[in-house]
Order: structure tokens, then C-alpha cells, then sequence
């Protein structure tokens, strides 16, 4: 199965998410922001960075590649679509999620090991998670406060679409103190903090990460 | 030409964490008088003929792209 890795300008974790499928069994196709071409891949992940600098608001000049063109039209049909950190806020910027990722409360970057409960188990990105379950991987963000109105946020709790929650002190003053969501039919998972960088035992905190890309990966299998 | 101004702000019930730490600078500089600050961004564009399509443009660039109507409103006004 092939899972592309967009780079845009100023991406920085692309590499790390394509090391992540390959090491989850599945083969990583790089795409490029100014390609409107997704080379026949049967998933996509945004990964994390600066892309354009964050110039303007994190993600919303992102928005406007040539390649998210086709990732919106993809993420329609149903392909499975993660967006990590950065690509979390290009997902909201590009309305594929609802809500808006904004500075963090406490105004400094943070960059930990951070224990997150899997609240959603069964989107195209979580299957291979049990609902409740623990995991640590790395959280490194500026902007990763998400925000949205009352009635947003009572959407995504009513329907289940909060995927996971961060545990303990709130790192970033996320309302609910939430991680990540899905969208209504749970193909497209935005993320604050990095799997991909869970991988491995020889760096970070461990392999907890590996799930989200071994779940897409087992995903598109059983719809194949 | 003709010069129109986008002003960005984040919306009242969204926390603006620049905005506090400005607020909280003022005290070093010996001020005290200020209650709230609040940042936001402005946009200058150069228009070259401007007519109620071009405003109507304008609009639609100010919601599309330079601000996010989830966390920011947006004021358009010709300059002069």
C-alpha cells in the first residue's frame, strides 16, 4: 500500500513520516506541494514544520497548494488523510476539519513526551488502538491550542470525534484538552503531537506511534 | 490606484496569548493605565481601479485568506 508524504515549503517532519510507513510495512511515495498529482497513492499525510514560514496564520497559505486540491477531493472520496502538527492546521485551514489551532496558551513553544488517551478507535488512523488506551509520543508546537466554538465542540464530543486527549496538565490550553479529531466519516484525522516520531526504540519515547500508520495501513487493506 | 485596508482581529471570546503578553509588558515600561491589549494584523492593497465588484473581491479575499472566520473577523475600508 502506498501512503504519500506531502513537503511543502518549510516541512520539516516529512522524512520521519515516511521512515514511519516504511517501518509500519507500507511504502512511502514523497509528493510535492506544487504537484497537483498524488501519484496514485492510497493515502496521504500532512506532516509537521513551518510550511511558508507560518507566514500568515500556520497552515492557511498551505491551503492554497496545488496539491491540496487534490487532497480535499481525495479526502471526499474517502481516502484515508492524517495531518500532523502543522498539517492538523492545514487540514482546519483547508475546512476538511472543523475549528482552528492557535498560539498556545501558556506563549511558549513546548517540546515533551506526552501521554495521550485514545478516545476514537475506530477512524481509518486509530483502528489498531483500544479505546482508553495510553500512549506517549513527542508534542513540540507553538500553535497547537484547538479552538472552535461551543457548539463545535459539543458536535465532535456528541459524535465521538475527539481521537485522543492529552492526559495530565493541559500542555497547550486545547479546549477539552483535545489532541486530535476526525471528521465525520473518520478518513481524515488531524493530530497535534507526532507519532511518527514513536517509532522506534532507538529514538523517542518508543513505538506507541507505529498504530496510527500500521491502522491506515490495515485499513486500506480491508477496503482493497 | 487606490489603497484598501483589511484589518484582522481575533475574535473577543478567543484568547489572544500575543495580545497578553504585550499587555503584560507595559507595567516594565512604568504603564499602567492600559486594562486589555489585543493584536491583530492589517493589510494594505493596492487597488488599481476600485468599484463595488473590486470591494466585493476584497471581502472574499479577506475570508478566504487573510483571515480565519473560525477565530478572526475583519474590517474593509478605502483609504483616503
Amino acid at each position: 500500500m502506498k501512503i504519500g508524504v506531502i513537503t511543502f515549503p518549510g516541512s520539516l517532519d516529512d522524512v520521519d513520516a515516511c521512515r514511519a510507513v516504511t517501518l509500519a510495512g507500507g511504502e512511502p511515495v514523497a509528493l510535492w506541494h506544487g504537484d497537483a498529482d498524488l501519484r496514485g497513492v492510497d493515502a496521504v499525510i500532512l506532516p509537521g514544520g513551518f510550511s511558508y514560514g507560518d507566514y500568515l496564520r500556520c497552515g492557511a497559505i498551505a491551503r492554497f497548494a496545488p496539491v491540496m486540491d487534490e487532497v480535499v477531493a481525495a479526502a471526499g472520496g474517502g481516502m484515508p488523510v492524517l495531518g500532523i502538527c502543522n498539517g492538523f492546521q492545514i487540514l482546519c485551514e483547508s475546512h476538511l476539519l472543523p475549528g482552528a489551532l492557535i498560539r498556545n496558551d501558556h506563549r511558549t513553544f513546548i517540546c515533551r513526551d506526552q501521554v495521550l488517551q485514545i478516545d476514537n478507535a475506530s477512524t481509518a488512523w486509530t483502528s489498531a488502538y483500544e479505546v482508553g488506551q495510553h500512549i506517549t509520543v513527542p508534542l513540540k508546537n507553538g500553535e497547537g491550542g484547538f479552538v472552535a466554538d461551543a457548539g463545535t465542540i459539543a458536535m465532535l464530543e456528541g459524535e465521538g470525534r475527539v481521537v485522543a486527549r492529552y492526559v495530565g496538565a493541559n500542555p497547550n490550553g486545547s479546549l477539552n484538552a483535545i489532541a486530535g479529531i476526525a471528521n465525520e466519516r473518520g478518513n481524515v484525522v488531524g493530530l497535534m503531537p507526532h507519532p511518527e516520531h514513536a517509532v522506534e526504540d532507538l529514538c523517542g519515547p518508543g513505538t506507541d506511534g507505529l498504530a496510527f500508520f500500521t491502522s491506515a495501513l490495515a485499513a486500506l487493506a480491508a477496503s482493497a | 490606484m487606490a489603497r484598501v485596508i483589511v484589518d484582522v482581529m481575533p475574535k473577543p471570546e478567543i484568547l489572544d496569548p500575543q495580545g497578553k503578553a504585550v499587555h503584560g509588558a507595559l507595567p516594565r515600561l512604568g504603564l499602567t493605565g492600559v486594562t486589555d491589549v489585543r493584536q491583530g494584523k492589517r493589510f494594505e492593497l493596492e487597488i488599481a481601479a476600485i468599484d463595488d465588484d473590486t470591494i466585493a473581491e476584497v471581502h472574499r479575499i479577506a475570508e478566504t485568506l487573510l483571515s480565519n472566520p473560525v477565530i478572526e473577523d475583519y474590517t474593509v475600508r478605502v483609504d483616503g
